[in-house]
C-alpha cells in the first residue's frame, strides 16, 4: 500500500495535528510512515504543507514531484501551490471554504476563483465539501481539520475504528466527542 | 517493542532520556527548539533554558565535571556562539559524557545563513554523528554518550530541519540507570593554561587518530555497506541517504553514521568494489573534499551548494550517468508565483506592531535583531533595516552612531526583543554605555521567546516547566547599569511611542525605550472583545490597513476596511490610527 498524501492549508487550521493523527493511524494499521513539514518563522496565516508517506518501507520523508496519490486541501486555493506533486491518478479532497490571503484581503490581488475551477478539472477525481459549514454545524471552525480527516478516511482502506481511537487519544480531552462527530460528518458527506 | 511516530527532535529527546543523560541546558532556535521542549517532559532530567548557547554548553561542561551526563541543543548559528567553550572543551575532554546537538537549516527556512556545521567537527577535532531518521536520531544520542565517555571527547550530533521536523517510527526503550561519577578534580586536565593546554593538544590529535582507526576497523560500528550494482558506489550520510535510497535503489552504498572523522580506509575498500565512486551530501562538499584529499578516485558531482537535496535533485545529479533513475514529470503547472502569497506576518494583536508603526512614521533607520520582530521588515511597516545575528542590533546602532559622528544616531534606533537582549544584546548595551554612545535602543519586552515557540526566558517569571521563577526587570537592569534615559512605553499608544522616539533620538545621550505589552500567545488574558468598522464612518483612507494587521481586511468593491472578528484580539491599535472614529469595540 504505497500512498503519498499531501495535506495543505493555512497556518492555524490544524493541518499539523491532522497529519499527526494520520501518522498514528497508519502506524496502528501496521505500515511504515514518515511525515515532513516545515514550521519556524511565524506561520500563522502562512501556507502550511505536510507530506505523509505510507509504504512497507519509506525512505525520503518528502514526496517527490509527480508522486502524490491524494491532496487534502484544507482551504480552497491552497492546492494550487503544489501542482508539481500530482499525476494522472491523483485525487483531490477540497474544502471549498476560503481564507483570504493578505493581498487578496487588502484588495491588491484577486482570489483565484477561476483558476481553482480550471485546476480542479485536471484531477482524476475531486471531492469538494463545505468543511467550514459542516464544522460550524457540529461545533465550530476548529474541527474543520477533523471533518477533512473524515473525508480522507472514506477514501482510504483503513478500519474506521482505528481512526476514531487515534482521534480520541490525540485531540484535547474536552473536545473528543465533538471531533468524533466532525469525523463522522466528514466521512459521510 | 513499543513503537511511536516521533519527530527527529522528539526522538533526540527520547534518546537523551534512554541514555541516562541527567542535565540539558539549551537556548531555543529553529529547528532545534522542540528537543529541549520535549526534554522538559522527563522528570529524570534537569532541564533549563539558558540565556545563550555559550552559557548552555558551559552548564553542560560543569555537569560533566560533576559526574552527570549532559546535553545541549542549538541551531547552527547557536554553535557559533557556543564555539568558544567547544574549541577548548575538545582539549579538556569530559568526565561524564557530553552531547552537543546542532541543527542545520539547509534552505534557510528560518535562519539568517546556511552554514554547514560539519566544519565545526573538523575545526574542534571532535567526532560528529549524523542520523538519517528519527529512530537513528534516538539511537545516536546513546552512541554519542558512549563515544564521549570512551574517548573523553564532546560529541556533536548533527540534525537538519528535514530531520528535526520530520516524523518517523521509533522503537521505544527504557532509561539506562547510570550512577553519577565523582567530581573530576584534575588540574592538568581541566585548567587550560598554556603549559597544560600544550600537553592536551597532543591528547586531542591522538584521540582523533584513535577514533578514526577504530572507525576504520569496525570497532566503532558506524558505517554500513549495501552492495548492489557495481556500476555506481555512493558514499552518503544523514538525510541524504534517504534520498539516495529512493532515487538510486540499485546503487551500492556506504552509509556513514559518523561524518567526522571519516573512515578513509573503509571508503578506499568500498571504492575498489565499484566502477565509479561518488559522494552525495547536502550543502558543502565536506566528505567529498576529504575523500579527494585522501587521493581516492572520486567523481565530483556538479551540484549546487545551496538548499536542500531531494529525491528529484539526487536523480538529476545522475541523469547523465547511464544508470536507472526514477523519472519525474519534467513539466508541471508551476503557478505558485502568480498566486496571492501568504507571507509570514506578525500576528493579529502582536505587541510589536505599534512601535514599528511609529518607527515607520518617523522614517527612522532600524538596526534589527533576531526574533518575530524581524518581520517588521515587511511592508507596509518596512521598519527593519538590518539583521545580522543575535544581539547585533545594539552594537551596530552604536557603530552607526560612532561611524557618523553622531549624525545618524539622531535618525536611527536599535530594535531587539527581551530574549535576544538577555542572550547577547546586553553586552552591546554595556559597550554603548561605557563608550559614551548616543544611540536609542528599543527593547521589545513581550516577556517570551516568541518565534521559536514561546519558551520562557529570564524576563518571563516562569521556569522551563512553567513554575514561578525569578524575573529580570529590564528597566531596573538598564537603570542599574547607570543609563540615565530609560523610558517604558505602551506600544499600542501610538502618540506616546511617536513622542518618546522623537525625544529620545534627539538626545545626544544613550537612551533605552522599553515596550511593556506581553506576547498575545504567551498571555492570552490580554485578549479582549474585538473591534469592528462602522461602515458609515469609514472613508476608505486605508490608515488602518497600513498598520499591517492580518485581521484588518479591505473590501475592494465597496472601498471600505473591515475587521475579521475571529482574528481580532482587541489590542486597540487600529482605532488609534483612525481619524474618523470609524473603529469601535464590539459591545461598546
Amino acid at each position: 500500500m504505497k500512498t503519498d498524501i499531501l495535506m495543505v492549508g493555512v497556518g492555524g487550521q490544524g493541518t499539523v495535528l491532522a497529519s499527526d493523527i494520520l501518522c498514528d493511524v497508519i502506524l496502528s494499521a501496521g505500515y511504515d510512515v514518515k511525515k515532513s513539514e516545515i514550521h519556524g518563522m511565524a506561520q500563522r496565516g502562512g501556507s502550511v504543507i505536510s507530506h505523509v508517506r505510507i509504504a512497507e518501507t519509506v525512505f525520503s520523508p518528502v514526496i517527490p514531484a509527480g508522486s502524490a496519490d491524494v491532496i487534502v486541501s484544507f482551504e480552497k486555493m491552497e492546492f494550487l501551490r503544489y501542482l508539481e506533486y500530482i499525476n494522472d491518478e491523483t485525487i483531490l479532497l477540497l474544502n471549498e471554504g476560503k481564507i483570504y490571503p493578505p493581498g487578496a484581503a487588502g484588495g491588491e490581488e484577486e482570489y483565484p476563483d477561476k483558476l481553482i475551477e480550471e485546476k480542479i478539472a485536471i484531477f482524476k477525481k475531486a471531492y469538494i465539501l463545505n468543511a467550514f459549514g459542516i464544522a460550524d454545524n457540529v461545533f465550530n471552525r476548529k474541527v474543520t481539520s477533523t471533518v477533512m480527516l473524515g473525508k480522507l478516511a472514506s477514501v482510504m482502506d483503513i478500519d474506521v475504528n482505528i481512526w476514531k481511537n487515534v482521534i480520541a487519544e490525540k485531540v484535547p480531552s474536552k473536545t473528543v466527542e465533538k471531533n468524533l462527530k466532525a469525523f463522522d460528518a466528514g466521512y459521510n458527506v | 517493542m513499543e513503537k511511536r511516530v516521533l519527530s527527529g527532535n522528539a526522538a533526540i529527546a527520547r534518546g537523551a532520556y534512554e541514555s541516562g543523560i541527567g542535565l540539558v541546558s539549551s537556548y531555543p532556535g529553529t529547528p532545534s527548539s522542540e528537543i529541549t521542549d520535549n526534554i522538559k517532559m522527563y522528570d529524570e532530567i534537569y532541564s533549563e533554558w539558558a540565556t545563550n548557547e555559550k552559557v548552555a554548553l558551559e552548564v553542560a561542561i560543569g555537569s560533566s565535571i560533576a559526574g552527570t551526563r549532559s546535553m545541549t541543543c542549538m541551531k547552527h548559528v547557536g554553535l557559533n556562539v557556543a564555539s568558544d567553550p567547544l574549541m577548548t572543551l575538545s582539549y579538556t575532554g569530559v568526565n561524564a559524557g557530553i552531547v552537543v546537538v546542532v541543527a542545520d537549516d539547509p534552505n534557510m527556512f528560518s535562519s539568517q545563513n546556511e552554514q554547514d556545521s560539519r566544519h565545526y567537527a573538523r575545526f574542534a577535532k571532535i567526532p560528529m554523528l549524523e542520523p538519517s531518521d528519527s529512530n537513528e536520531a534516538k539511537h545516536f544520542v546513546k552512541l554519542a554518550v558512549e563515544i564521549s565517555e570512551k574517548y573523553s571527547t564532546p560529541v556533536l550530533l548533527r540534525s537538519v530541519t528535514r530531520l528535526s521536523h520530520s516524523m518517523s517510527v521509533v522503537d521505544i526503550g527504557s532509561r539506562e540507570n547510570v550512577s553519577r561519577k565523582n567530581l573530576d578534580v584534575n588540574i592538568p586536565k581541566w585548567v587550560m593554561v598554556p603549559a597544560n593546554a600544550r600537553k592536551r593538544h597532543f591528547f586531542v590529535e591522538d584521540r582523533l587518530k584513535n577514533i578514526q582507526t577504530d572507525y576504520d576497523n569496525d570497532i566503532l560500528n558506524l558505517a554500513s555497506e549495501e552492495l548492489n550494482s557495481k556500476k555506481i558506489g555512493i558514499v552518503t550520510s544523514g538525510i541524504a541517504y534517504q534520498y539516495v535510497k529512493e532515487a538510486l535503489p540499485d546503487a551500492s552504498l556506504l552509509k556513514l553514521n559518523m561524518v567526522y572523522p571519516l573512515p578513509l580506509g573503509k571508503i578506499k575498500e568500498f571504492s575498489k568494489k565499484v566502477e565509479k565512486l561518488f559522494v552525495v551530501e547536502e550543502l558543502d562538499p565536506f566528505i567529498e573534499n576529504e575523500v579527494i584529499a585522501y587521493g581516492l578516485n572520486l567523481q565530483r558531482l556538479d551540484r549546487s551548494l545551496m538548499g536542500e537535496l531531494s529525491v528529484e535533485r539526487v536523480s538529476k545529479l545522475f541523469k547523465n550517468i547511464d544508470f536507472g533513475v526514477l523519472r519525474f514529470p519534467s513539466e508541471y503547472d508551476d503557478i505558485d508565483k502568480d498566486l496571492p502569497q501568504r507571507p509570514p506576518n506578525m500576528c493579529a494583536g502582536c505587541s510589536h506592531r505599534g512601535i514599528f508603526y511609529a518607527i515607520n512614521r518617523l522614517k527612522l533607520f532600524a538596526s534589527g535583531d533576531i526574533g518575530c520582530y524581524t518581520l517588521g521588515l515587511l511592508p507596509p511597516l518596512s521598519a527593519i533595516h538590518s539583521t545580522v545575528c543575535m544581539g547585533a542590533s545594539i552594537s551596530m546602532a552604536h557603530g552607526i552612531d560612532k561611524g557618523s559622528n553622531g549624525e545618524y544616531a539622531r535618525k536611527s534606533v536599535a530594535v531587539i526583543g527581551d530574549s535576544t537582549f538577555l542572550h547577547t544584546g546586553i553586552n552591546g548595551l554595556i559597550n554603548s554605555f561605557y563608550n559614551s554612545g548616543t544611540s536609542t535602543v528599543i527593547i521589545l519586552d513581550n516577556r517570551i521567546t516568541g518565534m521559536t515557540g514561546h519558551q520562557p526566558n529570564p524576563a518571563t517569571g516562569l521556569s522551563i516547566n512553567g513554575t514561578p521563577a525569578p524575573q529580570i526587570n529590564i528597566e531596573t537592569l538598564c537603570k542599574g547599569m547607570g543609563i540615565k534615559n530609560v523610558k517604558v512605553v505602551d506600544p499600542f499608544n501610538v502618540e506616546e511611542c511617536l513622542d518618546t522616539l522623537k525625544a529620545e533620538t534627539a538626545k545626544e545621550e544613550l537612551s533605552v525605550v522599553i515596550t511593556n505589552r506581553p506576547c498575545i500567545f504567551a498571555d492570552r488574558s490580554v485578549i479582549s472583545s474585538p473591534y469592528f468598522v462602522i461602515r458609515e464612518n469609514c472613508t476608505g483612507c486605508k490608515a488602518c490597513v497600513k498598520v499591517g494587521c492580518p485581521a484588518i481586511l479591505w473590501d475592494s468593491e465597496k472601498r471600505l476596511a473591515f475587521i475579521d472578528e475571529t482574528m481580532c484580539t482587541g489590542c486597540g491599535l487600529c482605532p488609534e490610527v483612525c481619524k474618523f472614529d470609524a473603529i469601535n469595540k464590539l459591545g461598546e
